[in-house]
């Protein structure tokens, strides 16, 4: 087993123990931090992959700000020292059936099908690359999801004031 | 090297947990962390596919993905303490406005 191997299995454990911990953990603030190392195993994956922007751009959204936002709201939501922070489960039976018919799909679908693969693939840097779809075939959708973060800024701001008929009299 | 249905396989089981916790947490913030493992899979995806056929689209189309998921974060968080002022609680079976 080569370097590259190890390093994919060793991420791609992390990453999804880490996900289990997310989703079967009954403290939501180890939740929250097993989120963290998901996030870190999904960028070493891309790193693995030969995508160093997306990577560290993981880095920066992902961990810097959903998850710092997402503490925020696990600690502005719970009762920090009480144990409301243990939370339950519901429609286990369904929800496992439905979970393996998905599971099942996709995983069929990924191996059955034939995939072109281009073989050994020698990625030199993939900023130009990027940078240069980004400004020509894909300029609008940029512009777009632009006025997008704007209008979410502005919607979260309103949503979350406590009282924004106030702050617009200002 | 690791062939492709190795990353596609690891991103499915990912979206799997992601499906699981949407479905059977009754917190809603654990409910939007599994929708961001999802969205995580799906990047996975898509930088795999990229990657392995030597195209920048699929890279360039995370970057997207990255930003639904931040204005998703915003958005779903402000609903969530808005909620929580409103009703004292994020437990979405307590959350039953809508129905009748």
């Amino acid at each position: 087993m080569d370097l590259y191997a190890f390093f994919f299995y060793f991420f791609a454990v992390l990453t999804v123990g880490s996900a289990f911990v997310v989703v079967f953990s009954r403290n939501i603030i180890y939740s929250a931090f097993a989120l963290m190392f998901t996030f870190f195993g999904v960028a070493a994956l891309y790193v693995l992959l030969y995508a160093d922007f997306v990577a560290v751009t993981q880095l920066l959204v992902y961990v810097g700000g959903i998850l710092v936002l997402i503490i925020f709201g696990v600690m502005l939501t719970t009762k920090v020292f009480s144990v409301e922070m243990k939370t339950g489960t519901l429609n286990l039976l369904p929800a496992t059936l439905f979970t393996a018919i998905i599971a099942g799909m996709l995983i069929f679908v990924f191996s059955a099908t034939d995939w072109n693969v281009v073989p050994d693939q020698e990625w030199d840097t993939t900023v130009y690359g990027i940078g240069a779809l980004l400004v020509n075939e894909f300029i609008l959708p940029m512009q777009v999801a632009g006025v997008l973060l704007l209008v979410a800024m502005i919607g979260a701001v309103m949503m979350a004031a406590r009282d924004w008929t106030k702050l617009k009299s200002k | 090297m690791i062939p492709l249905n190795f990353y596609l396989v690891l991103s499915a089981l990912l979206f799997t947990i992601g499906v699981v916790g949407v479905l059977t947490r009754r917190n809603a913030i654990i409910v939007f962390m599994s929708i961001e493992l999802m969205l995580n899979s799906v990047n996975l995806t898509l930088v795999a596919f990229s990657s392995f056929l030597g195209d920048a689209t699929g890279q360039m189309l995370v970057f997207f993905v990255i930003t639904i998921a931040a204005a998703e974060a915003a958005i779903g968080l402000a609903i969530i303490i808005a909620l929580f002022r409103n009703k004292q609680t994020v437990n979405i079976d307590e959350i039953n406005l809508l129905k009748w």
